[in-house]
């Protein structure tokens, strides 16, 4: 079972439907509400730093019976230094995303807490893209 | 009745059905199915939030009530009522007017159901300060909203406050008022008047209690005719003793913001079911920031608007709120003797854990769930994407999901049948006996009879 989303950098209100449509059909596959909880978490996150800090992206979710993979892809700045990027606390948002309550730095971290593999490729002036393994 | 099977109160009566789909369009958890022509409530869908009755134009979808005649059989006939519906009727009737009304009728003794409020209130609060783990705490008011929280949004069921509803309150006060009035339990028949399907279910076969401790169900339009027969514009009794423990508190409760505005700093009330399910979505997701308490009630404007009220439900919600100015706020009552004898009573608030129900599985299975997924994901490609209605599916991708449960067929799809005509895969007459299997005989013949041929829709 594949599914792909598009996100568009910036638009903050379409950020939330690639992981509440994912979310559907984890309830569809009778997975367990707080795996769901924990998978949808990470998704959203991802989905708000595309909006956030890059251009566009592509969400490609494989779903197969005893896991699910999500890659977020995007164009983008990238992050010169993922291990700092991932640190509680650190964001380079703007302040307008601020305005908007995101960039308080626990979007990576928070990744990390909820999903059983996470890998981060990311190149300067190109783009990110997040790999997120979750098994259920 | 066993507490485990859901009681559902409403019915699709197949004489009345005209099989439009206004019902199946607006159910908010996609319960209803046209089946024959006629409408079809998935039981383990349904959510009783009476959206299905709301739409119905030929008032085919109805709910079941007690026989009032039944009250007779006992010697303590006990109207318990939200006080949501002195709310609905017109000005110039006083409370005690509607009392007196009440009595005339045949009941003894009249009770509304939120007092005294403040020992639910105290409840609450002590459970809020205690239970810290899942936040924010939803109120189980609203038994339409416990229920779409246990079939779709399982995760947030141990944010369900575990304390019952006034009417359970109002109840176990009635019986205990009228013990000290030298009643005996089984002498006393409480009658509970319900502004919607929901409470009937909730009340029938509770969630997270045990059972019920009412005698019977009226619904309050009926009662409501039967106080417009029975009521009278002249001096009526002063009857302001039986409502000593009626509160400011206790008229706003079944209001919107009636709980949010006593519990915790930051509280929110939403009302109607589909605000609810928006916010729902993102509260799973986390998507909110940390709030406290939140009050979600299925009917816009709360039970003002419930199913079965009569009066417009602003007009109700402006009567009730100049109602309630007149009566003191709970915490002025505090130290009544109603309240000061209360630990009986507010043990009996005490409610069970709420379970999760989730009713969205393709299949037990998951290998066999992600096959149906796979091959309804398939099936999409095929439906135009119109969500019609006319294969008797609120959409195209619930009549998917319904091929690989087996309960529709490819053919239910009247576009792909036309373009299978076209590809000369399948005859006309097939194909229009098809459509009359799923809409009934006859159904496309010219009859100025015909029922449904008139929809009231809007
Ligand atoms: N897709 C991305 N493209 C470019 N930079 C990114 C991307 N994702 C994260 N970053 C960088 O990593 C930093 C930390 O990300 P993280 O998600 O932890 O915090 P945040 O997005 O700043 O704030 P929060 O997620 O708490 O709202 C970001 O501030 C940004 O500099
Ligand atoms: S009561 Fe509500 S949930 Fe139940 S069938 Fe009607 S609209 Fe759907
Ligand atoms: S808001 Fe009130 S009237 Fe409406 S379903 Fe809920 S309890 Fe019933
Ligand atoms: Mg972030």
């Amino acid at each position: 079972m594949k599914l792909e989303f598009n996100i568009e950098g910036g638009n903050f209100s379409w950020a939330g439907h690639a992981s509440s449509e994912v979310k559907k059909m984890l309830k569809q596959l009778g997975i367990d509400a707080r795996c769901i909880k924990s998978i949808v978490i990470a998704l959203y996150e991802g989905e708000v730093n595309v909006v956030a800090h890059a251009y566009e992206g592509r969400i490609l979710v494989q779903m197969e019976p005893h896991k699910i993979t999500t890659e977020i892809i995007d164009k983008g700045p990238g992050i010169p230094d993922i291990e700092l990027a991932m640190q509680e606390g650190y964001s380079t948002a703007s302040k307008e995303v601020r305005e908007m309550g995101f960039g308080a730095g626990m979007g990576l971290a928070n990744m990390k807490k909820n999903t059983d593999e996470l890998t981060i490729e990311s190149t300067v002036g190109q783009g990110t893209t997040v790999k997120m393994v979750n098994y259920f | 009745m066993s507490p485990s099977k859901r009681y559902h109160a409403l019915t699709i009566d197949e004489q009345t059905c005209i099989g439009c789909t206004h019902c199946m369009k607006v159910c908010p958890t996609e319960a209803i199915r046209v089946v024959g022509g006629l409408a079809e409530i998935r039981e383990d869908r349904c959510v009783d939030c009476g959206h299905c009755m709301r739409a119905c134009p030929v008032k085919a979808i109805y709910v079941e009530q007690d026989d009032l005649k039944k009250i007779q059989t006992f010697k303590y006939r006990v109207v318990l009522f939200p006080a949501v519906m002195i709310g609905q009727f017109p000005e110039k009737y006083t409370e005690d007017q509607i009392y007196a009304a009440l009595l005339k009728i045949g009941f003894t003794h009249v009770f509304e159901v939120e007092q005294p409020i403040g020992i639910l209130k105290n409840s609450i609060k002590e459970y809020c300060r205690k239970s810290t783990t899942h936040r924010p705490h939803i109120s189980t008011f609203c038994p339409a909203i416990v229920r779409l929280i246990q079939i779709r949004y399982p995760s947030l069921t141990e944010n369900l406050i575990r304390r019952k509803a006034p009417h359970d309150l109002g109840a176990h006060f009635a019986i205990s008022e009228l013990k000290k009035q030298g009643a005996k339990e089984e002498e006393i028949g409480l009658f509970y008047v319900t502004p919607c399907n929901a409470k009937i279910s909730s009340v029938k076969s509770p969630v997270g209690e045990k059972e019920s401790i009412v005698d019977g169900i009226i619904n309050m339009n009926a009662l409501y005719n039967k106080v417009m027969k029975a009521i009278d514009t002249k001096e009526a009794p002063d009857t302001s003793s039986q409502r000593q423990n009626l509160t400011r508190d206790g008229i706003l409760w079944s209001l919107t913001r009636g709980e949010a505005r006593h519990f915790g700093e930051r509280s929110m009330a939403i009302d109607g079911i589909h605000n609810v399910i928006r916010f729902l979505e993102r509260l799973e997701n986390e998507e909110v920031p940390n709030l406290d308490f939140l009050e979600l009630r299925a009917c816009d404007q709360s039970c003002a608007g419930g199913i079965m009220m009569t009066g417009n439900r602003f007009l109700t919600v402006e009567r009730l709120e100049r109602r309630a100015r007149r009566y003191a706020p709970a915490w002025k009552l505090q130290n009544t003797q109603a309240v000061k004898e209360s630990k009986e009573l507010k043990q009996k608030l005490i409610a069970d854990q709420i379970i999760p129900k989730p009713a969205f599985c393709l299949d037990p299975d998951r290998e066999r769930a992600l096959e149906k997924m796979n091959r309804a994901q398939r099936i999409i490609c095929f439906l135009p994407g119109i969500d019609c209605g006319a294969c008797g599916a609120p959409n195209c991708q619930a009549l998917a999901e319904d091929m690989v449960s087996g309960t529709a067929k490819m053919s239910d799809c009247v576009f792909l049948q036309q373009m299978w005509e076209n590809e000369g895969k399948i005859s006309t007459s097939k194909a229009f006996r098809n459509v009359e299997k799923k809409w009934g005989e006859q159904r496309f013949q010219a009859d100025c009879n015909k029922r449904g041929k008139r929809n009231e829709g809007f």
